[in-house]
Parts: C-alpha cells; structure tokens; sequence
C-alpha cells in the first residue's frame, strides 16, 4: 500500500449510523459510518465548544453533536442551520472494505 | 484506407458503441474484437429472466453471427486478450492470436468480487457475472435444496428470486442494515423485504460470513456469530471491480478503473476505455445507461466529432416479477434537502423525492413506479419544480391543471366515494352523520360512523369533511402531531401500535403514511419506546434511536467524558461498596466523586474507553447501573425509619430497596423517580416526587404526580393500603398504567393532568382485577429489563463503542 495511506481498520467494524474514533497524540478522529455505509470523517471536535461529535446521533449524512445540538455535514464538517463553524475534515480512502487515513493528517493537529 | 479498430472485450458497451460507429461513418473502420466469453454479444441485463425460466439464451441475443458478417466485423470468440504491446500497436491473446491496430478500445468490464473466505474455492461456488455462472446455478438448481446468496444488492436479489422460481429454498445474506441499500432508502428496502420474504425467500441482516464449508463441494455457509446455513449452492454477488489489470501492465494509468477524461482517451492517445472498466471523473459505472453514454462518445470521436462524456446520473428498477422499484439519483438525508413522502397503505405503495433548492435530485418509489421516468427526465433536466410543488408527488396524472387546494379536492369528491378504507364508509355517510346528529368533532364522526376509527390515516380527510360541512364552526380538538412527520399525535399512535400490532417501526410509518422516509430525532426515540414498553420480548430495541446517554449507559459530561453512578438500593450503601468505589476512583484516576441529590455516589470525568473496565470492578463488587441516564426507573430515595429514627412508623428503608429490586431496569416514558419517607415529616421528600410513600400507622399512603424540577409540584393522594404487598403491588400498577399510556416524554405528572386522576384510580384503585392485570404485565416484561447493561458491556457486548479503531501514540504523530 501507498505511503501516503495508513491503514485504521475494516468499514464493517464501523457500526451504521454510528463512529468509531481513532487516537492521536494531537486528539482524536471520529470515523463516521452513515446508513447507507458511506464513510466519513472528522477531528473529534465540534466547532461549538469541542464536544465530541463521534458521540451524537448520526442522521443521514450529518451528526448532531451531543452537547448543545449543532448540526454537522459529515462529508465537509460545516455547521449547518443557522449556526456557523467548521469540523476539520479528515481525508479518507476506502479500499477492499479497509479504510485509509491519509498518513499528512498525522503531521497536523485537531487545532 | 480504413483504420484499424480493436476492441477487447464484447459486452453491451462496445456492441452499443459499434451501432452508432456504423451509422455515424460506415466503413471507416476495420474492426476485431476478442471475446474471453466463447459467444456474441448478448443482452446481460436479462439474465436473470434466463436463470428464472421467464426467457431463453437465444431471447436476449443482441448481435447474431450474420451482424459480425454484414459488418465484416472480426469476432474471436473465446480468445481472452493477455498482453497489449504499445509500441507495437498490437494486441495478443492467450492462445497467441494477434492483432494490430491504429485504435485499441479497452472494454473488459468488471470482475465480481470474492470475498477472501475459507472456503471460497469449492465446487458450487458461483458469481453472477455471464452466461456461464446461469448455466451452473441452472444444474445445481436440478437438484433442489438449499442455496445462499450473499449480497443483497441488485445482482443478489435477481439471482435469489431466479433459482427461487426454478424450485430452490433461497436465503439472502446481506452485510448490511438494509436490502439494495446503494438505490433503496430505508422505508423502500423494508417494503422490498416483506416482500421478497412472502414469497418464501429467507433474508438475513447485519450478516457477516465467515466461511464457506464443505468436504470436496458446498456444503454451507457459517457466520460470524457460529450459525451454519447448509447450502449445496452458494452465490457471492457482493460487489465488482473494475477488469484494469491488463491496462495497468500495459502501463496504461489505473486508479480504481483505467482513468479516461471527457473523450474516454486513456493516458496513451491511441487507447480508448469503454464500460465499467472506466473510471471517469472519480466514478464508476456499474450500470447500463452510463455506458451506453460512453459508448455514443467513442463512436462520436472515432468519426471525427467533437464530443465530450461529462459524467451520468442513474436510476434502476429491480426486475423480479412481480415486485416493483425504482430508483435514481441522490437521495440520502441531509439538513440542506426536502423530501415529499407519499404513503397509500392500502396500496402498498411508497413514493419520495428528495428535493435541492426546488429540484429533484433522488427519486425512490415502491408498489406503482409508474411515474418514475417522468421524475427522472426532470431530475436529469434539473427542472425547478416549485411551481408543481403541491401536486408533484401524485405523477404525471395529475401535472399541469390548476393545483386543487386540498379541502377543495375532498369537497370535489362525489358522494360515494370512499374516505375510511378499513370500515368502508363513503363521503356521505359521514356528511349525513354530520348533519342528522350535529356532530362537531372527529371523536363524535369516529363514535357515530366508524370512520377513521381503525388505522386512522383517514383522519385528515374525516377533517376536511368536518370543515366543509360547519365551516367555521369546526374548531378542530387541538391535537398536537407528534413532530413533523405525521399529522397523528402521540395518543393516536399509541393507540394503534396496540391496536394494529405494529411491531416494527418503517411498518409503522407506512401504515400510518409518515410523511418522511426514516422519521427524525423526535419520533424515532418516541416509537422506540412504545415499541419496547408495548411488546417486551419481542420488539429489540434500536440503539441508533437512542440518544448518547441511554445508548452508552453513562451521561456525557462537557468535556466529552461520563459520569457513572451506580444504583445504592434506598441510598443505602456498605463499606464494602464504597471501598470498590474509591478504588475505582483511584485507578482510573477519577477527578470527582460527588454525593448526589438522588441519595448515591457519582464519579465524574470517566474517560470513555475505560467505562466498561470501571462497570466490572463495579460489577464486581455487587453494583449494577444506576440509570442515571435513563428514561426509565431512577432512583428510590428512603428515610431511616423504623430501623432507627425514633418517628418511623414503618419500614421506609426496606420498601424502598424491594420497590427499587423489583423496578429496576424498567424503561418508562419519562424519567421516575420515586421516595419512602418513614412518617409525614418526609425526611425523603417523597411529597415532590412521582411516586412517593409516606408510611403512617395505619399502613402506607400512596402518593403521585409530584415534581422538583423545571415545575414544582406536590404530589396527589392516590389512595391508602395497609400492607407492604399492597403498596408494592399499587406502585408497579401505577407504573405500568403510566408506561402504557404515557407520551414519550410526559413526566407522571403531566400524564395524570392529562387523563384526570379519577381515570388513574378507576384503573388502578377501584379495580382489583384490572390492578393485577397491570402488574402482571410489569413483571412480565421485567423478564427482558433486568439485565444489567453494564455487566452486558463489561463482558464485551458493543466493545467496539468503548475502543478506538486504532491508536496513534504522540512520538509518531510529531514525526
Ligand atoms: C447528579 C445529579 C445532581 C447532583 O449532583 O446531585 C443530577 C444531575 C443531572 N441532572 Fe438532575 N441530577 C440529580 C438530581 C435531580 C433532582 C433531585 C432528585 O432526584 O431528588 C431533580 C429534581 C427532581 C425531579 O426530577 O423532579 C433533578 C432534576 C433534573 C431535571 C428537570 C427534570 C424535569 O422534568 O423537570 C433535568 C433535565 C431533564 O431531565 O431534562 C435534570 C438533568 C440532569 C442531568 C442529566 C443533566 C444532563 O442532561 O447532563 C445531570 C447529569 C449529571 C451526571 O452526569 O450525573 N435533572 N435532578 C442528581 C442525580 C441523582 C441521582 O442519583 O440519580
Ligand atoms: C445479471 C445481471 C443483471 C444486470 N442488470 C442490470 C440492469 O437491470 N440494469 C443495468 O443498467 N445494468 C444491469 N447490469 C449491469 C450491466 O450488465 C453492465 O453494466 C454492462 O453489461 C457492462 O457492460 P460492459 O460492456 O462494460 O462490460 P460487460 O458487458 O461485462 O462485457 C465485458 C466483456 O469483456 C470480456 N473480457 C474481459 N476481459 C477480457 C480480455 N482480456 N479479453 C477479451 N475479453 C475480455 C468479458 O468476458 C465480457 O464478455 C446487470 C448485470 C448482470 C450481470
Ligand atoms: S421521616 Fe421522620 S420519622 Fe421517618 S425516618 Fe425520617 S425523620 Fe424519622
Ligand atoms: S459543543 Fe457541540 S454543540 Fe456545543
């Protein structure tokens, strides 16, 4: 596999309108797994004050955080409605049912 | 002279592609075309009516032997290409034939997938791609028995409804929560489920395979979870890839697909690629009528046009007979997207658009897809539709005349037309009750004529005739809808979830013509729970329409971590449990320990990988959750009574513990939260609760509807017993009654101003028979409730909500 991917697991351990996380040492991921198991995913942290979106009901293709409610589009991390903010979006590769991380996101950090 | 055209490969797409070549600049070409497949080309799409016996190989023959030779067309039959030289400009194949040209089209297709299982080997393993897997299906199928499709998908459903009508017993494995999840949205795929399973297919959900066995041939299929399926046909349709290895050791460039731009030029100028071996602007095509697009392209650019392939959207219809379903575009949820939902339960039928800034952009449709071409074609165009908003749904019928308002229409109704399917009663019968008896309400209609009085989703029309016939006299009884995706009201649904037995919630919204396809973060937890309290034991329960906290058995704090309090039976605890609680605390160095208003202990700031290592140690010392996070039993606070205090008149602490042991676990509309004070002094302020004792001489005095909240409420009387058994017995009646008839969300006391207190104690106090019945049905589904969700989780059930997938330790993410 191409350098610039990290493996982080198999899409089906990811359960459907739910996430797993993956752990950094600049914070955690949210991995993303919508209804029709589409893959997303997002630093933990929502652009309100930081929850954690890997705990909020997914629905369609957003998550509400469990904090206070935003709303959060999975495939930008834009707030949607009238709040305003951005998750950071964390690229993704799906191949032969493993998901690849894309090995830069490792050199940044959630910020 | 004519150029020389090769192509590899003779599917729909190059066949299709030479059709407009020949009309576009006959004679232009030289053409040859290997074929791995030792036969013309033939219309893949119908071979599932070939597997089903509904049509013969020689019915879905495109091109016959006499087209090749009118077209003075080369076809190796049989001849599978293993080498392209590009700098030789030739093409060889595996027997050594070979072939020259000037232009060389790629169009080998896709490869099915296998999945890598034990097992995948055997003889009596198939895929579903060409001619060749119908004929091998077709002689397992000779010999009846058992099959196993895994895929539920297109392909797999054909394949199992094919070799179900040639006489096999069928079960379809899907990984997935949904069938055809890729075109269906959930509301279609449980339609397409009941469905394929009335005809006697089994389906299987969220089932992962695990291997394939048999000694020397299929013998079955074993799960992940150990179940075995004896099969002596397995039939993998979970997927296809894109047939690119030839191109990528040619050095053409390959991605997922052999990437072509706007002309379907790969990276070499002389090579074209055609089919679902393309990746063309990050798609992929795994259907005919992209290709076909491909195909008019190639034929364009090879006769001297200028033309351009910019991309397709796609719809499908499934072709089982019988069953009808189509679908096309983009049509997930999502907060910037409307949906018009339109339910006919007597019909079966199921029709959304799903809109974008008043256009279509997804369309799915059950039971009559008729208009789906005619939503498509405006899909495709982008029409903006919000002229034809209000009557869009109901197709091309009923496009273009003046849109009727809709008490309008139901006023246009004639006289005999039926308004309540279910107990057959026309328009008039109800106008005439209407007029003869002075009825002013849906109740009274409903009481005087039967009409919508069974499944109710007549209700709005029942309206619409009360408001025709009194006009402004009509003043609707304010029900309140549940949310927005229904007119009905909780009281309504309730009703008939007993009535009708509706046990699953997308049967639910059909029946009852929700509105939107999968319902919304308001009626889903509702349903949940009236789905749970009404049918224990055999609903099960949907995690994903839980919030965090019930769904994780902790309450999130905010900063991301949990709080655990498990339950201390009447606040009475032991030095041997609050040992466990301090190690605990000390172990996972847990930042607070509070003492909570609720008489326990909370330990706040749990980090949520450890949860369920502290709920075993908890475990261990006897604990069990506490449901702090619950819509459901919380805590039971006592005093000391007559154990110590020199005014208990009763044992307030023992009841307390026996009322919390025999309640625990149970799941209630809102949270309950209940209080045995030892004399009326109520040291457990059991006067501000929902249920509350304050024993007295002569026995206990049963209280309720109390709350110290967002309202404060003192509590009622309900009534006075003598005995422990009694009040036991009063209390768990009392709940049960709550629980049936409560509004997800409506604390007691809010039900009880609701129903009166007369209609409480009539059920519960009056009647000893009806009290009994109560709390039978509370013990009954205690069977299914007191299972301790965190011993469960301890012991490793939803591991996969505590753990990371993996962990980066911090040395390498600085690198
Ligand atoms: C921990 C505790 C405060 C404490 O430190 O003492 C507490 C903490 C919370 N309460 Fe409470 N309540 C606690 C006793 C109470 C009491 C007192 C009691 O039960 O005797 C009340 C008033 C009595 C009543 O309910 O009528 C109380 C009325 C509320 C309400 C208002 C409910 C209402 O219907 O009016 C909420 C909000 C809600 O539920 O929507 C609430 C919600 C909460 C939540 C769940 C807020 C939240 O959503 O995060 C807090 C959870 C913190 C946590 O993670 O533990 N808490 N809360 C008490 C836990 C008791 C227990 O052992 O389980
Ligand atoms: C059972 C079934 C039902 C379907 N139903 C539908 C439907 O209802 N609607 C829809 O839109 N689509 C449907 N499809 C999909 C549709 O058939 C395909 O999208 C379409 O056939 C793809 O066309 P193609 O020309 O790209 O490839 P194919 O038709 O697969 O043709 C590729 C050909 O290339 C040959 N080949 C491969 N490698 C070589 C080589 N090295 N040398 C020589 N030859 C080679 C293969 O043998 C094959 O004959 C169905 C498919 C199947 C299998
Ligand atoms: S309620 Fe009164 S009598 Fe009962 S235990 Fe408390 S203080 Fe004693
Ligand atoms: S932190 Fe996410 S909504 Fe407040």
């Amino acid at each position: 596999m191409n350098p610039d991917w990290i493996d982080i697991g198999l899409v089906r351990d990811v359960p459907f309108r739910g996430s797993r996380i993956v752990s950094t040492g600049n914070g955690d991921i949210a991995i993303f797994k919508a209804f029709d198991g589409k893959v997303f995913a997002l630093w933990d942290k929502c652009p309100h004050k930081g929850g954690p979106l890997s705990q909020g009901i997914v629905n369609g293709h957003s998550v509400t955080c469990p904090l206070h409610n935003w709303v959060v589009a999975l495939d930008t991390g834009d707030v949607k409605g009238p709040d305003k903010g951005c998750a950071r979006k964390v690229e993704l590769m799906i191949d032969d049912g493993r998901i690849y991380m894309a090995a830069a996101t490792l050199k940044r950090d959630a910020a | 002279m004519a150029s020389k055209l090769v192509i590899i490969g003779n599917g729909m797409a190059p066949g299709r592609m030479l059709e407009h070549l020949f009309e576009l600049a006959p004679n232009s070409h030289d053409v040859t075309i290997f074929n791995a497949e030792p036969r013309v080309n033939y219309n893949r799409l119908m071979l599932s009516p070939v597997l089903s016996g509904e049509k013969t190989y020689e019915d879905i023959i495109t091109h016959g032997d006499d087209w090749y030779a009118q077209n003075s067309v080369t076809l190796h039959k049989g001849k599978k290409i293993a080498k392209i030289d590009r700098a030789a400009k030739t093409v060889t194949a595996e027997d050594g034939t070979e072939a020259a040209y000037d232009k060389l089209v790629i169009a080998t297709g896709s490869s099915p997938f296998i999945i890598p299982i034990p097992g995948k080997d055997l003889p009596g393993v198939v895929t579903y791609r060409d001619l060749d897997d119908v004929e091998k299906m077709l002689a397992a199928a000779k010999h009846g028995g058992s099959a196993v499709v895994i895929g539920g998908g297109l392909l797999g459903l054909e394949a199992a409804a094919g070799l179900h009508a040639r006489g096999m017993d069928v079960t379809i494995l899907h990984l997935m929560p949904t069938l055809m999840e890729r075109q269906l949205d959930p509301a279609a795929a449980h339609l397409l489920q009941q469905a394929i399973e009335k005809r006697g297919m089994k389906v299987m959900l969220k089932a992962n395979t695990h291997a394939i066995v048999g000694d020397g041939k299929v013998e079955g299929v074993r799960l992940d979870d150990g179940t075995l399926l004896p099969a002596s046909l397995v039939v993998m349709v979970v997927g296809i890839r894109p047939a690119s290895a030839l191109a990528k050791d040619a050095g053409i460039e390959v991605n997922r697909g052999i990437l072509a731009n706007d002309q379907l030029i790969t990276s070499d100028p002389d090579v074209f690629a055609l089919g679902e071996c393309v990746e063309h602007r990050t798609g992929i095509y795994g259907l005919v009528a992209p290709l076909y697009e491909m195909a008019r392209t190639i034929a364009e650019v090879l006769a001297g046009q200028v033309a351009a392939y910019t991309g397709s959207v796609m719809s499908t219809k499934l072709k089982v007979t019988g069953i009808d379903l189509y679908s096309g575009g983009d049509f997930a949820e999502a907060q910037d997207r409307e949906e018009i939902v339109l339910r006919d339960a007597s019909r079966g039928v199921y029709k959304r658009l799903v809109i974008k800034d008043n256009k279509i952009i997804g369309i799915v449709m059950y039971g009559d897809t008729s208009d789906g071409p005619w939503f498509f074609d405006k899909l495709k165009k982008g029409e903006d539709i919000s002229e034809q908003r209000e009557m869009l749904i109901f197709g091309q019928a009923y496009a273009g005349g003046t849109p009727l308002d809709p008490t309008a229409a139901v006023a246009a109704l004639p006289p005999d037309a039926e308004i309540c399917g279910c107990n057959g009663i026309c328009k008039s019968k109800i106008t005439d009750a209407i007029a003869a008896k002075k009825l002013t309400s849906i109740d009274e209609v409903r009481a005087h004529t039967k009409a919508s009085a069974s499944c109710g989703s007549c209700t709005g029309l029942v309206e619409k005739l009360l408001v025709i016939s009194l006009g402004d006299g009509y003043k609707p009884n304010a029900i309140l809808p549940m949310c927005p995706c229904t007119d009905l009201g909780h009281g309504e649904v309730r009703r008939l979830i007993v009535a009708e037995g509706f046990k699953n919630i997308q049967e639910l919204m059909q029946q009852l013509e929700w509105k939107t396809s999968c319902g919304c973060a308001k009626c889903r937890p509702a349903l949940n729970y009236y789905m749970v309290s009404n049918w224990p034991g055999e609903y099960v329960d949907d995690n994903q329409s839980r919030f965090i906290n019930e769904r994780v058995h902790a309450n999130i704090q905010k900063d991301g971590t949990f709080s655990v309090v498990p339950r201390m039976w009447g606040g009475m605890t032991s030095a041997k449990e609050l040992r466990a609680i301090a190690d605990v605390a000390d172990k996972f160095a847990i930042p607070a320990v509070k003492v909570t208003g609720g008489q326990r202990i909370d330990l706040l700031g749990v980090k949520k990988e450890d949860l369920p290592a502290v709920w075993s140690d908890l475990n261990a010392a006897g604990m069990v959750s506490g449901a702090a996070y619950a819509k459901g039993l919380r805590t039971v606070k006592t005093c000391v009574g007559t154990d110590w205090c020199r005014f208990g008149t009763q044992d307030s602490t023992g009841l307390g513990i026996k009322l919390e042991k025999f309640m625990w676990g149970s799941w209630t509309p809102a949270k309950l939260k209940m209080a045995v004070s030892g004399c009326p002094r109520n040291c457990a302020e059991a006067t501000c609760k929902d249920i509350g004792v304050i024993c007295v001489d002569s026995g206990y005095d049963i209280h309720f509807a109390g709350a110290a909240g967002l309202d404060i409420k003192g509590t009622q009387v309900l009534t006075h017993v003598d005995t422990e058994e009694e009040a036991l017995e009063m209390i768990v009646a009392l709940t049960q009654l709550y629980r049936e008839q409560g509004y997800y969300l409506e604390r007691i006391y809010k039900w009880a101003a609701r129903v009166g207190i007369d209609s409480v104690r009539q059920n519960i106090v009056d009647d000893a028979t009806k009290r009994k019945a109560y709390f039978d049905k509370f013990a009954f589904s205690q069977k299914f409730a007191q299972i301790d969700p965190w011993r469960l989780r301890a012991s490793g059930h939803e591991a996969h909500e505590f753990m990371p997938m993996r962990a980066f330790p911090k040395r390498i993410a600085a690198e």
